[in-house]
Parts: C-alpha cells; structure tokens; sequence
C-alpha cells in the first residue's frame, strides 16, 4: 500500500496508510488506547477525550479526531496525559450508579475494564446524587441513564446506521441526558427495537429486557411442558459469554445447557426457517412471474417490519406475508406439537432463544396473539440465556454436545445461513433455482449475495427468467432503497432486509463484543455450519415436507395462510383515527377532511364545517338512486394524510383532494353522488 | 438574474448632508438597550410631542428633496452612546450638548431653553463623580476624552435605521471599494497587513482566515457573523448591532467578496430582540438601496445574508456549535480539525467572525491598512471595545488602541474605583476580571502592564470579548470564581466528559470551600480538576471554563487557604463562613430580631443587649435586615 508518510509513536514509526486519524494509527502500533465514543464506522464525535496524546508541537491532543500528518511525534503515556485519563475517568465514575455487582453489564462493561486498567483505586470526586427514572416500559431495551456515559453512541449509531434517530441528546451540561423526544419511553416513539444501541453502549445504561424470571416460573411449574426453539445466530455467539473466541460453534453446548435447565424439547429455528423459504419463495416467484408488487420484500426482520410500518406504508404491499421464522414456529408449534407430545395445549410453553431485542417486541405484537394467547409466549436473548447458564453454575464448556428434537429440530443449511446478511436471499436462491428451472442445484454457495457491503445488488438468470436481487443490512442502507423506489428508480425484485449490520449474528441481543471484526468471525461460522450439514437446500427438508403433508396442504394453502402468513399496519402518524361527525352506519361516500395542524392552519375547520352544512341542507334523497337515503354521505375528520405542503387536504372516497376548496370539494362529492347513484339507478332497471 | 440601478452612493451623501445642513437642530435620544430601560423612549415620545406643541417642524427620517427654511427639529434614535450608567443620554446638535440621565419631565424644559433659546441646562450635564466638575458634551467628559472610538464611532451618532446617514458617513464606500476595484486577494492582504485578529476572544488573525477560506476548493462558501454574544456583562456586539448595523453588513459584504461567498447569516442570540430588528431592518433597506443582493454595484457578484437566532445557548458562541445550530442541529461543539475554513456551514467553506471583526472591516478597505495599524501594540494592532463594570465610578462601554493600560481605564476612562456605597476611592481597587468567564483576574501589579492579546495570554487571563469588571477590596475573590464556574458549568453543553463533569465537580469544590468543608486536599483538586479541564476538553468553552479560578488560585492563594484554614472570609462574603454576632454597643434591646429569628437563636430581655447562640444560627440574615440600629455584625 502506498504511504503517505510516517507518524511516531512512542518511539516507534509507524507508516500512514488510509488513517482517517492519529487513534487508528496508535493501534496499529499494538497501542489500545482507551475509548468510549469512538467507533469506526460512526462519525467521529470526540467527547471522551480518553484516547488524548500529547503531540509535539500541538500539546494535549484527541488522536481520534486528529489526523496524521508525516512526522508527526505522539506520545501516548507521559505523566500528564496519564494523569488526564485518570481524572476524566474519576469524573465519569462520580457521575455512574456503581451498581457493578448487579449490573448485567459487568465483566463486560467498558468503564469498568478501564477502571481497573488504568488503577483508578480511589474517587475523589462528589458522588452525584440524582436519580433519573429507569425506563423498562418496552418489551426489548431497558435504558438505565444513571449509568449513561454520554459517550453518544446509540444517538450516532440510531441516527447515522439505522437512520431512525430515536433517541437523542437532552439538556445540557450536567443535566444532559439521551432519551426519545418529549422524555419520552421507547415504548412510544420511533424505536425499532433493533437494540443497536444495545450492541454499542460501552456501559450497562442499555441492555435488552431479560424475560428469564418468566422462564424459570414457566420450567419450575410442573403443569408446563416448555419448549425451545434456537434461532440460527445464536449458536455462534453464546460461547463468547463463557470465554470462547468470537465465532466459535457451540450448537451442542447449548442443546445440552437448555436440557440441563429444564427444558424439555429443544427445537431450530432454522426448521422454520426452511418453512419460510418454501412459502416465502413461492409467493415470490408467483409474484415475479404476475410481474405484481414488485419488489418484494423479506419480512424475517421484526425492526424492518416496523420500520417500513413506520415509514414507507405505502410499500407494506411489499412485503412478504410470510411471518418471520421465529412466528412460523410458534403457530405450527401451537397446532402440532401438543398432539405429537400428549400434552394439553394449554400446558405448552414456547420459549425462544433470539439473537435479537426486537423478536421481544414481535412476539407480543397483537398479530401473533390469538385468544389471550401468544404463538411464542417468552423470547430470552443470547446474553439472557447465558446469564441463566451461568446462574445454574453449569460447565457450559464441560458439556457433553446433544442434538436437537425431531421434527422441529431438523434443519438443513439453508435454514442456518438466515442468520446472516444474504442468507435469506441464498436459501431463496437454492429454492427458486430447482422450483424454476426444473433441474438439481449442484453447487449450492451463492457466493455473490455474500459479503459487508451495506448494499449489494446481485443478478442471476432461472431459466431465462431474469432476477435482481438487493440485500441491504443497516436500516440507513434499507432506507436508500426504499427512496429508489418510490423515486421509480428502482428494477430490483427482491429485496432482502437485515437491520442489524451483518444481520442477526451481531443483533442487539448478542453478547456485546468490542472486537474489531467479531461480525464476521460469526458469519463465517454460521457458513460453516451450513457446510458441516448434510442438507443445504430448505426443500430437501423431510420434516418440512411431512408437515405440508400431514398439516399444512399444498404450499400457500389455506391452512399454511393461516398458520404461516400475516398483515401489517402503517403506523406514519395516527392511524385508524377519525372522527365521527354524522353517525352514519353504511355510507356510500365517505367525505373526509383533515384537521391536523397543518390543514387546521390552512382553514380545513372552516371547510369541514361547509361541507356538512352542505350535506344536511341539500336533500340529496331528490337524487336518483338515493331516494330517502340521505345518510349515504358521511363527513368525517381525519388525521394527517401526509401531504401537509398541498393543503387542505380532503378525500371524497378514494378521491383525494389537494390544496382544497369548498367548490372543488363539491364539485368532486357531486360527480360521486351522480356516479354511485346512477349506477345504482342501473342495477334497479 | 435582475440587475438593479446602480446606486450612487455619493450623491446619496450630498443630498443627505445638504438636508441635514438645514436642520436647525437634531435630537440624538440614546437608544441602546440600556437607555431604553431607563425610560429613553418614553423621553423620545414627549420630545415629539413637546416639540410639535412648540410650533416646530419635526423630521425622524430626513426628506433628502425638501428645500424650504422652516426651522426644523431632527429627532432620532441613536445605538448605545456607551454611558450607560448615566443613560437616558441626550444630545443635542449643533452644539454637541449631552444631557444625562433625562427624565420625561425635563423635556418641555430641553425644548423651551436648549431647542429655542440655545441654552444650556446646568442641572442635566454630566457631573465628573471625582472633582465634581460639570462637562458640557462628550468632548469634554474623560470617559469619553479618553477613548479612541474608531469601531464604536458612528455608534450613538447615526440613526441607526437610517441608511442614507449611514452613506453619508462614508457606508458602504469600502463595499463598493472592494467589489469594484480589488481583487479577493488584494482584500485579504490589506487585512492581513492591518494586523486586525478576531475580535471574539480567540485573537485568529482575520485576513489569514479569509485566505485559508479563499484558497478552498468549492463554488460555494459562506460569511457568518457571529453575534451570540454570552459573556455576562459584556455588550458590544449587541451595542455594535444596535447602533450600526449597516457596518457589520458592509463588513460580511467585503468578507463575502473575499472568499468569493454568496450567502451568509447574521447569528444573534434571542435575548438581543432589538439587534435582531435592526439587523433585518438594515438588510431590508441595503436590500431595497440596492447595495445587497444581486449584481452588487454592477459588479456581478451576490451576497444575501439571513439573520438567524439563537436560542440561548451560551456555546452556540463557539463556531462549530453555532453552525450545528444554523444547520439546525443541536448546538454542539465539533472537533477541529475540520476547521471551518475548510469544512464549515452545511459543511461548505466558511468565513465566521464576530460583530466587532466584521466592523472593523470597511473602515479598514476604506482608509487603508496603515490607518489602523497605527493603533496598538507590536502583535495586537487597532483598537477594542470592553464592556466596563463593576465597582468602577463610569460603567459602560468603551473603546480604546491596544496597549492602553489598565490604570488609564479604571482610573482615567472608568473615574477610579468606588465603595460599595458608590462613593470613589483612591486604595479600594483589589482586581480586575477580564475576558469574562473565559479571562482571568489581573491585580494591582499589572495597572501598567499594556494589554494586548498576547500579554493577556501570559498572565492567564485573555482578551475574550472584552468583559472588564472592576472589582474592590470587599469582594471576595473565591466568590468571583465561583460566579464563573457557576455559568460556565451551567452552560456546558455536555458533549465532553472533562467540561461536562470536571466543571460541575470544580463548582462543587468551590462550594465546599465557601461553605467551610474544605481541606488541603479540595484545593489540590481543584487545582488538579482545573488543568484537566482546562487542556482535555473539546471546545474554547471548555478550554477556558477553569480560568476564573486558575488565575485567582495563582493571584490570591493566601485568600483560598484563609477560606480552607481559617474557615474566615475576609471580605464577609461568605456567609457560612461569617461569625454573626451583635455590637452590644448599638443594640438596644428592641427585641425585633429576636422575635424574626426563624431559628430562634437570640436570646435577650426588652432593653438588654441580645445575643447570638452560633449553634443555632443559620446566617440567613434575616437580624441583619430588621435591626434598625446596624447592630449585627458580620453581614458584609
């Protein structure tokens, strides 16, 4: 690589390559110089001023937003700059709740690593006294500001990876605190429950919400039969909470642990899925070849599913029906397992192992509740099953591997590799290949679909039928699509979503790591599993295949609807809200008028109080086909309809109506009446 | 692109000269933010009235093409005159006669004696405080005398919203100067050589900056003049804002020309409501005259500049974190490098510099860079403006060359230091607070020490924005840093952990000392919190947050370890610190604070002497306020 110079650290040269900054090249020096704000692939933000050198010429520097210049002489641990470090730690640690021993964080907390490496022994400082309120009113992220660093983290990797912004930084000086808008909980704003921020916070101020007490009553109640199922990400990461190295396989292990806890079968994820390959894509190839809502979207990734609810609605036609694997499993579980076990259904209880916050939140979504009861009734986090590991004191390396029960715990590669970004489209891939061209896919690896890129856009030809397929991970990246597409920009025909860069093996749920390249050490473990298997493709799945025969019918029938797909819902702004003026039971012309702030300012009051003073004094009974049927118009008010700079906005059906008048209104809800009422003057003769 | 008419800037000036020549005479009634709270504009209004009853034609907008000889009054508003202690300020022209502290009942007199009869009121001239002489103007008045208003000058002449007078004192010249005949380097050099460094506080040469800024790849670029002004007490921005607003905008107009900018923001903090409006005021008529916008001066350049205000965040101040709040982000410092210069405004080059910089400009295009360099010292060239305060005789704002000496501003300008009765005196003076919560404390040894940048540097205090207060032997001094720290740590901006933390922490020290828990041990780290805060933070705020106290730790050492020690102030500022007790000698046994002690600490029988129990007492003070017979002691 050329260089650009050298710089000098600590006596030793160091050659600058592509550094953005002096920071990287100290660590190229095998120097770790401590930091809490600084991640590579986020902004710089220079706030913990932990990583400061003392540089010739310049005095007391942050390296991390210094950039390297030829000759430059750094030194990294002169008296000084010791002194500095230590004294912004103390300064943080006055500010933190020290309530290390009970912090799920410990032992993995970086404030904590730094204390006791830089011998910070004593704190001299005035211990801060205030209280802040811990939220835990989400079902996936409690945030604990006490223990906050205001290292800015989760703001940035919100904002700049996911691109979300739920959360920010509130107040100032010392009583800056990060929290969602209006202070208010995460259960009420835009948060996708990613748990990104999780996965970034150095410290334990945001941690996924542990469901383990709920498991252990479920496993300790002798009336319950518990279940489990293991999602695919989570194999090659429990191992790091009990010292393993990052991507090491411990499927076994944790088969064994589960059983040893009182788990009484443990199932995959990955049967389910293979499931979802088979239904997911057949719905695409139907769709591809109808040439209709295209492109169509995966819909594994619950963070994705709200994203797009939250904003791109219009795109929810898009997205696959298909529940995510995790629900697949809970419902076909809920029909068959009671009777392949002998047990009582009510007795069943169904626990997953998730790598990720947001399948908390999936599972409690109304959807995937039927009667008062959940399809999965509680989700444990990679990093909550090995708490509960540790607590029971096993030997998690000790143990003796064991396999999965059947059926639901038999997979094939296809299943496992959904795990990472790219994954679902592979195992499509290996599906649509036989299902389209008719012929036996011999060399399994879709390479192509594979890699970090944040998109990827990949072209393969079945059978003369051409596909292009986008696959973005980050939410940031997702957002990019999406934009291409309602700019009509975009030929794509099937798009691929992971929010969590490098997919669900780096999930918000994961044990937090702080290694460089922990992502793809894990990714390239779940490929080797895929290999270590004896199938690869989902439709070789006998299990799979028996349940479609005995249960489910043909693929996309009825009964796999019912069992394998769902709805979603917009949630841009206040949905499903309006505001019934005539009550009306079974109007023929609905008249809506927004009132939301923007209309109001633009004078929709004003117009909607026209329009059903309109309504009542004209005796729209004289009209043909409406005699005596005035109450077929109803005038409501409704909430925003996302088109606030072309205001009034108003809706006569499905007509909308921009920048709207009295007159153009009328004039609109008039034709309509002749319409419907000629036509039903037409059904009458 | 629309080109307008070219301006003719000077026969703007002839014409408004020849109208002025034919007023038989003008009214310039203090309308600075200062004067307007003493009552000037209820003063404007009983002019007009008094005015008009008296017969006489009354102009507040000279009609340049009227040519009769009808006695006419021109009454304007005019930008703080810079007294503010003696405001509401009159000044009455031809004769230059400054009346002070004028009330609405002196007006009808003003009119009968001054307007009609030339007279000159005896009881409404300035009364030098010292030797009790009277001075009939401001060419008389030391405050004044003494001074070298060359940025300020127009200020508290000109209406300020009269953009004809501000022609006719030679605007916008320089602009058309610099758009019509020099090139964008020609301009940086001419503002290298005059030497003016960046008024703000950080002293950044302005040329050098407009060069680096200049020489930045990009079509597009920005000026923006920062007028956050923060400092507690200090005011030219606001003054400068006020009372010539059209000068900033020349000024952004040739910085604008010399980095080849076409836009730009005026930044002024929300609680400056009257610079805001002059401000847009002033770009409306420049606009509407044609000496902003498009094709400016027929030259084909643009420049359109926005006002934006903040929304009281003192470190909105710093550079980085004003422009995050133009962009509409949350204002907080960046690291640089980037600097602006390179990546600034929606991270395009930029010019930023403050209101006082800005000002500064055309007079120097205009008269050349060797007119202004003539004043100050080797390194720090010109002149500069401080807000004067504190226990000093003439509070108010003034201009002076650098290396003017502390002594000729207190002593000279500021008329000596006063008692806390007000009352001047010749031993009290104890020290000096410059620079605001970013400067530092100077004492009686450096009166005589030059100020200028670098000499302010090495004394540990700093020019900033040139707060100067004054402060007299009953001030405590671990009280003034703890003022200081007080806002700075309440304006951190919390995005760095020495500034947000360390600040907080210091105050608490402070506190500990004022409030007698201290040991030798808090000193030590306050000291040592100081220098982390002081070389670890991000920003300029930071960075200088820990001044106030450093420097007092240095120049009064023996008064913080009186507090830690002795557990004695002094001063008797400190009121945990104070013993309370009451002078047998004047107490009359009235029985009055005895019954208004909330604690019940004194005791005493009806016409005995009472006494404090120091167990119970918890200094509040509420003795000192009832005692009609100055008997407590220990309440400063």
């Amino acid at each position: 690589m050329e260089t650009k110079g050298t710089i000098i650290v600590d006596g030793i040269t160091i050659p600058i390559e592509n550094e953005k900054n002096v920071l990287e090249l100290i660590r190229k020096a095998d120097i770790e110089l401590p930091t809490f704000c600084y991640h590579s692939n986020l902004s710089t933000y220079g706030a913990c001023r932990l990583c400061i050198s003392d540089v010739e010429g310049m005095g007391i520097q942050a390296t991390c937003s210094l950039p390297p210049r030829d000759g430059m002489v750094v030194q990294t641990n002169t008296k000084e700059v010791r002194q500095i470090r230590k004294v912004n730690l103390e300064l943080l640690l006055a500010n933190h709740d020290i309530s290390c021993p009970s912090c799920s964080r410990s032992n993995n907390c970086k404030l904590q690593d730094l204390t006791r490496r830089l011998g910070v022994d004593k704190i001299r400082f005035k211990k801060t006294d205030k209280v802040a309120p811990i939220d835990n009113h989400s079902w996936s992220i409690i945030h604990d500001p006490n223990k906050c660093v205001l290292c800015g983290d989760c703001v940035r990797v919100c904002k700049e990876i996911q691109s979300v912004g739920a959360i920010d930084f509130v107040g100032r000086g010392a009583k800056t605190t990060v929290a969602p808008a209006f202070l208010k909980s995460l259960n009420d704003v835009e948060c996708v429950y990613c748990g990104q921020c999780v996965a970034v916070c150095p410290v334990g101020a945001l941690v996924p919400k542990p469901e383990t007490e709920q498991v252990w009553d479920a496993i300790n109640d002798p009336d319950k039969y518990v279940v489990a199922q293991m999602a695919p990400a989570v194999r090659v990461a429990l191992g790091e909470g009990f010292g393993m190295e990052a991507g090491s396989i411990s499927t076994g292990h944790i088969v064994a642990a589960l059983k040893r806890i009182g788990i009484d079968q443990v199932y995959d994820t990955s049967f389910a899925a293979d499931l979802t390959v088979f239904e997911e894509a057949t719905e695409f190839i139907q769709r591809k070849l109808k040439g209709e809502k295209l492109p169509q979207f995966t819909s594994c990734c619950p963070s994705w599913v709200k994203f797009t609810e939250q904003y791109y609605p219009e795109l929810l036609p898009n997205l696959s029906t298909c529940k995510s694997p995790q629900q697949m499993f809970g419902s076909v579980a809920r029909e068959i397992l009671p009777k392949i076990l002998g047990i009582r259904p009510d007795q069943l209880v169904i626990v997953s192992i998730m790598p990720c916050t947001a399948k908390k939140f999936e599972a409690k979504r109304e959807e995937f509740i039927h009667d008062g009861i959940a399809d999965v009734d509680h989700v444990l986090t990679t990093e909550g099953l090995g708490r509960m590991i540790h607590e029971t004191g096993i030997n998690f390396r000790k143990l003796t591997p064991e396999s999965f029960d059947l059926p639901m715990g038999f997979k094939t590669g296809a299943g496992v590799i959904f795990g990472n970004t790219g994954g679902v489209s592979e195992a499509v891939l290996r599906f649509a290949y036989e299902k389209l061209t008719g012929e036996q896919l011999l060399q399994n690896d879709f390479k192509e679909v594979r890699g970090m890129e944040g998109i990827r856009t990949v072209a393969v030809e079945l059978a003369g039928i051409k596909i292009k397929l986008g696959i973005a991970h980050g939410l940031a990246n997702a957002r990019a699509l999406c934009e291409q597409i309602i700019a009509g920009k975009s030929d794509y025909d099937l798009i691929e979503v992971m929010s969590c860069p490098g997919g669900c093996i780096a999930g918000g749920g994961q044990p937090v790591s702080f290694e460089p390249n922990f992502r793809e050490k894990r990714i390239a473990a779940l490929y080797s599993v895929d290999k270590q298997l004896q199938l690869h493709k989902a439709q070789e799945n006998p299990y799979v295949k028996e349940l479609y025969q005995t249960t489910l019918g043909e693929i996309g029938s009825p009964k796999a609807h019912e069992l394998l797909h769902t709805h979603y819902r917009g949630r841009k702004r206040i949905t499903d809200q309006q505001i019934t003026i005539r009550n009306t039971e079974h109007p023929k012309i609905e008249v809506c008028v927004c009132v939301g702030t923007n209309c109001f300012v633009k004078g929709s009051q004003e117009l909607l109080r026209q329009l059903i003073k309109y309504v009542s004094d004209n005796k729209l009974s004289d009209i043909v086909g409406f005699e005596g049927q005035e109450e077929m118009v109803d005038v409501k008010a409704t909430f925003c309809f996302e088109r606030c700079d072309r205001g009034p906005v108003a809706r006569v059906n499905q007509q909308v109506i921009e920048k709207a008048s009295y007159d153009k209104v009328v004039a609109v809800l008039d034709k309509e009446i002749a319409r419907i009422g000629s036509a039903i003057n037409a059904m009458k003769v | 692109m629309e080109t307008l008419t070219k301006i003719d800037l000077q026969q703007v000036k002839e014409s408004f000269n020849k109208a002025a020549s034919r007023v038989h005479k003008r009214v310039v009634i203090c309308a600075g933010t200062g004067c307007i709270a003493n009552g000037a504009l209820k003063v404007y209004e009983a002019f007009e009235k008094a005015v008009k009853e008296a017969g006489m034609d009354i102009f507040v907008e000279l009609e340049l093409d009227r040519h009769d000889d009808h006695k006419t009054i021109h009454l304007t508003g005019s930008g703080c005159q810079g007294f503010c202690a003696k405001g509401p300020l009159v000044n009455i022209l031809p004769e230059e006669t400054m009346y002070t502290k004028v009330k609405v009942e002196d007006v009808q007199e003003i009119v009968e004696r001054s307007l009609l009869n030339d007279e000159v009121i005896e009881r409404l001239l300035y009364v030098n405080p010292v030797d009790g002489t009277k001075s009939k103007g401001q060419t008389e008045i030391p405050f004044y005398k003494r001074q070298t208003r060359l940025v300020l000058g127009e200020c508290g002449h000109v209406d300020p919203q009269s953009i004809h007078e501000y022609i006719a004192h030679n605007g916008y010249m320089a602009a058309e100067k610099a758009f019509l005949k020099m090139t964008p380097e020609e301009i940086c050099n001419t503002m290298l050589e005059s030497g003016l460094r960046g008024r703000g506080g950080g002293g950044f040469p302005a040329g050098r900056k407009w060069l680096l800024t200049l020489n930045q790849p990009g079509e597009k670029k920005y000026v923006i003049c920062n007028g956050d002004e923060g400092d507690p007490g200090a005011f030219m921005d606001r003054s400068l804002m006020e009372g010539n607003p059209h000068r900033v905008l020349e000024g952004m107009m040739i910085a604008a020309r010399a980095i080849g900018a076409d836009e730009g923001y005026v930044y002024v903090r929300l609680e400056y409501p009257l610079a805001v409006q002059r401000m847009r005021r002033a770009i409306e008529d420049a606009m509407d005259a044609g000496v902003l916008g498009d094709d400016i001066f027929g030259s084909g350049h643009s420049m359109h500049i926005q006002v934006m205000e903040g929304a009281g965040a003192f470190v909105c101040g710093e550079e980085t974190a004003l422009m995050a709040s133009i962009e509409g982000k949350r204002g907080m410092p960046n690291p640089k490098p980037p600097f602006p210069a390179q990546k600034g405004l929606f991270e395009k080059p930029t010019v930023i510099n403050n209101v006082e910089t800005l000002a500064a400009v055309p007079l120097i295009i205009r008269n050349g860079p060797s007119w202004f360099n003539v004043y100050g010292t080797e390194r720090s060239k010109g002149t500069k403006t401080f807000a004067l305060t504190g226990h000093v005789a003439n509070t108010g704002l003034i201009e002076v060359p650098f290396g003017t000496t502390l002594r000729e501003i207190v002593y000279n300008i500021g008329g000596g230091v006063t008692n806390d009765d007000g009352t001047v005196s010749g031993q009290v003076f104890k020290a000096v607070q410059i620079g605001g919560p970013s400067g530092g404390c100077l004492t009686e040894e450096d009166l005589d020490m030059p100020l200028d940048y670098d000499n302010l540097i090495a004394k540990g205090a700093m020019v900033g924005s040139g707060g100067l207060v004054v402060m007299n032997q009953q001030s405590c001094m671990v009280q003034i840093a703890r003022f200081f720290m007080n806002f700075t740590q309440s304006e951190s901006c919390g995005k760095c952990v020495p500034c947000r933390e360390g600040t907080k922490q210091m105050l608490s020290l402070l506190d500990d000392i004022i409030e007698g828990r201290a040991t030798d041990e808090t000193f030590s780290l306050l000291e040592e919190v100081g220098n982390v805060v002081k070389k670890a933070s991000l920003c300029g705020l930071g960075k200088t947050a820990p001044s106030p106290v450093l420097s007092t730790i240095v120049k009064f050492k023996k008064e913080y370890l009186q507090h830690i020690h002795d557990k004695k102030c002094a001063t008797n500022n400190c009121k945990a610190l104070s013993d309370i007790s009451i002078d047998p000698e004047k107490c009359t046994g009235c029985t009055v604070c005895a019954r208004k002690c909330p604690v019940g600490a004194i005791s005493g029988d009806r016409k005995q002497v009472h006494v404090i129990d120091p167990e119970i007492c918890t200094k509040c003070g509420v003795c000192n306020t009832v005692c009609k017979f100055d008997a407590i002691i220990g309440f400063n």
